[in-house]
């Protein structure tokens, strides 16, 4: 796409401007991510070497592993020093360690400490291990594209929300009998602030499904089995974000999942975890993320939803090239950045529509590469579910006219209750009615020179570099204590999660920063 | 146009209002029309068909018609159709509790506070609980408001704190208390398993436990919250669907003149 041309009369200077100056906030946060480590991407680095299940009171085995070293207050050293030289210490595995460590027979913080050369050499068979089952997995993928194939793009994303997983799969398979391309499993109400990951199949949630390995395990295999009925790949997608950010996302590069939330800004902004906490953990997590050929989603969408849609697009934008940025620095692939935006103007607003057609081909220009994740009404519905249905009638024109990655499908029950299996059906029979019968309308329909739509677009792009700007000037973290996203101010050191944080201790090393960012 | 679409038959009942005896309208008074939509465990067929219309007789409905049928996935079938409901209801003998205030604008409200408190109400709200939605709570607090109705921070005689997603009713206690708050506003948009009635029904154990329920005006709003629900969970007030900050504010105002002034 090097001769790239505008439809909406983009200026190229300015994006490249506003690259430019994303990537200066985003080194900046990076440099200071380098320096420390958290209590999530240490259990991360714990399950990636194998370490599972849980003790008699529920506690899981990496929470266990990883406290003992917090407790003694060697954390910054990291879990592989000690874990390493155990292995040497004890001749034990990694997941038997943790058992001793469990059952209280075993201090990896007080063993004799070896050379750190030997100790980086006991951890190369399970480090290689993990890598192995997460390239099984990506080759499971690769053949599944290649022998059934996957749907077109825009893809057709649904949500299912029982609280039980065995019920997630009747109705997961539902939806992809009918046609939708991805599957998110809305995770419980809270979990985003468990500093730990639950265990096993689980059948009790509130407004979801508790994200667990075993539960991940389930629905890939369910997908699997309706995707080689229907004779198409179905993607499952969960939420790696909260304050097990890296742990969700190493457990679905080891069980195979395609899509995920990930999104620091998100967590801080409406989840009130701490920032500096997030923005650590979301760098593991992306350099995971992008090693398993896992789609990140952006929550952009959800600015919208507090601050005025139409007022507050640039921030959208800004906060989009940040997180193309962020995501660029821990080697995640552009065509794996579902970055978000929203259809969430008011129906009341005259030319609405356009506004929205010009912003959302804006966002497909601005990161012509990315699969961008395309987010449906949900501030106005109000529960006139005919109307409802019309407002997602306009939003799917737009999916299709300006070509987006993926299209969170809105329903007409939007702010009733959780999707019916019929609410699922109106949904994809109203977006595969639109993008068959308007498929090419984006490559027929150009826009007029200097038009209303062309105007918006040039309006956003401005503002949103005004905003880069001055956020570069200030630094990423600050801005964000000032409310600079979504009208939500968060102090640095505030919100939940910070204690888990620690700077990396002389010894420290994580093998698998390097080994996945270079794709292996 | 084909004729087909025009009903031919006869309309050989009274079509007279009697609003003793009221039911749904269609196109003509009296008629009963009603439209449904569902989905049978059944597979998809001629007998899931019969098996919606049996429903609908059952349910009460006359000359049932089950205009449209499809299958979900396997077993699962999903019906349009319509019917005319044969039952009545008596609309004069209705009682709906409601939020007994005037609903002011927003410089009415403060042009009210000013002249009858005499001071700025403190205001405190919070979604709390697990409930992580914020759209409620920002919808009447944040200053941009929602719909063309501006939130309460933006009104000059309140003084509003929006606490966000996600703090729980100890939090909101200790705000309350630290801020000597006149008011507080819960939001809960989560219902799955009556989540919300759990959550709602602790804060008020939690204020009586610490002596300060009848210190403060306890107000809950969210999309399946009605004035009567958040009564009988012994709050003061409940708004649901379609009130929006100066329903809010109003309330509160007077309520609050109400009790400080008699």
């Amino acid at each position: 796409m090097n001769e790239q041309k505008s439809k909406v009369g983009l200026d190229f200077a300015k994006v490249k401007h506003a690259k430019a100056i994303s990537k200066k906030i985003a080194d900046e946060v990076q440099t200071f991510v380098e320096q420390y480590t958290t209590v999530s991407v240490e259990r991360t680095i714990a399950r990636l070497l194998g370490i599972d299940g849980i003790d008699e009171n529920e506690v899981p085995m990496p929470n266990i592993i990883v406290d003992q070293l917090k407790d003694a207050g060697v954390l910054g050293e990291g879990i592989m020093f000690f874990l390493g030289n155990a292995i040497i210490e004890t001749k034990c595995s990694p997941q038997e360690i943790a058992e001793k460590i469990s059952k209280e027979e075993l201090d990896i913080t007080k063993l004799k400490i070896n050379n750190i050369q030997e100790i980086k050499t006991a951890l190369v068979p399970y480090i290689k291990s993990s890598i192995e089952k997460i390239d099984a997995r990506k080759n499971r993928r690769k053949e599944y594209i290649k022998t059934i194939g996957e749907g077109p793009k825009p893809y057709l994303y649904v949500i299912v929300a029982t609280g039980n997983i065995y019920e997630d799969v009747i109705q997961a398979q539902a939806c992809a009998r009918q046609g939708a391309d991805i599957i998110a499993v809305i995770r419980t109400t809270g979990q985003s602030l468990l500093d730990y990951v639950p265990y096993g199949a689980t059948t009790e949630g509130f407004g979801g499904t508790v994200a667990t390995q075993e539960n991940f395990r389930i629905m890939r295999k369910a997908l699997d089995e309706v995707g080689e009925e229907v004779g198409k790949y179905i993607r499952l997608c969960n939420y790696c974000s909260g304050l097990c950010m890296p742990e969700i996302a190493a457990m679905g590069a080891l069980e195979g999942l395609d899509v995920m939330l990930n999104d620091a800004l998100y967590g801080i902004l409406f989840r009130d975890i701490n920032m500096k906490r997030t923005m650590i953990d979301q760098y593991f997590s992306r350099v995971i993320n992008g090693y398993a050929d896992v789609i990140i989603n952006t929550g952009e969408d959800n600015y919208l939803t507090t601050a005025d849609a139409f007022d507050e697009a640039h921030t959208v934008l800004a906060s989009d090239c940040i997180n193309e940025q962020l995501a660029l620095m821990a080697g995640l692939p552009e065509e794996q950045m579902g970055l978000g935006h929203a259809f969430e103007m008011t129906p009341e607003l005259t030319n609405g529509f356009l506004y929205e057609l010009g912003q959302a081909e804006m966002i497909r220009e601005f990161f012509p590469k990315a699969t961008p994740k395309y987010m449906p009404p949900t501030k106005f519905m109000t529960g006139n579910i005919f109307k409802g249905h019309v407002q997602d009638a306009l939003f799917n024109m737009i999916g299709i006219w300006t070509h987006q990655g993926i299209q969170l499908l809105g329903m007409p029950t939007e702010a009733l209750h959780t999707p019916f299996m019929s609410d699922r059906f109106l949904s994809i029979e109203n977006a595969q009615y639109i993008f068959n019968n308007m498929k090419n309308i984006g490559d027929e329909i150009t826009f007029k020179e200097g038009g209303i739509i062309q105007k918006r677009v040039a309006t956003v792009v401005d503002n949103a570099i005004e905003l880069l700007e001055n956020l570069e000037k200030e630094g990423l973290f600050i801005a964000l204590s000032k409310g600079k996203f979504a009208d939500v101010k968060r102090p640095m050191d505030g919100g939940k999660g910070l204690s888990g944080v620690v700077l990396k201790g002389e010894n420290y090393f994580n093998s698998y920063t390097e080994l996945l960012k270079g794709k292996g | 146009m084909s004729g087909g679409l025009y009903s031919m038959e006869g309309k050989d009942f009274d079509k007279t209002l009697d609003l003793k005896k009221i039911k749904p309208y269609g196109d003509t008074m009296n008629d009963g029309k009603v439209q449904l939509s569902f989905t049978l465990p059944v597979p998809c067929g001629p007998e899931a068909g019969e098996a919606a219309k049996q429903l609908l007789l059952q349910l009460g409905f006359e000359k049932p018609s089950i205009v449209f049928y499809k299958e979900l996935t396997k077993g699962f079938t999903f019906v349009n159709c319509y019917g005319e409901c044969s039952k009545t209801v008596d609309y004069t003998n209705i009682h709906v509790p409601k939020v007994e205030s005037d609903v002011m604008g927003m410089e009415e409200c403060d042009d009210y506070i000013k002249e009858h408190i005499g001071r700025k109400i403190i205001a405190i709200g919070a979604s709390t609980g697990t409930d992580a939605h914020t759209v409620g709570i920002d919808a009447v607090m944040n200053m941009k408001g929602y719909a063309g109705h501006y939130g309460l921070e933006r009104y000059k005689m309140l003084d509003a704190l929006n606490m966000g997603s996600q703090v729980s009713n100890e939090e909101f206690i200790a705000k309350a208390i630290e801020l000597k708050a006149d008011a507080l506003l819960v939001s809960q948009t989560v219902t799955q398993k009556d989540v919300h009635i759990k959550n709602l029904l602790e804060l008020v154990e939690l204020l009586e436990a610490e002596g300060l329920r009848d210190k403060v005006i306890l107000v809950c709003g969210g999309p399946r919250i009605t004035h009567e629900l958040a009564k009988e969970l012994g709050y003061d007030a409940g708004f649901g669907m379609n009130t929006y900050a100066n329903d809010v504010a109003s309330y509160v105002a007077q309520e609050l003149d109400k009790r400080l002034n008699g």
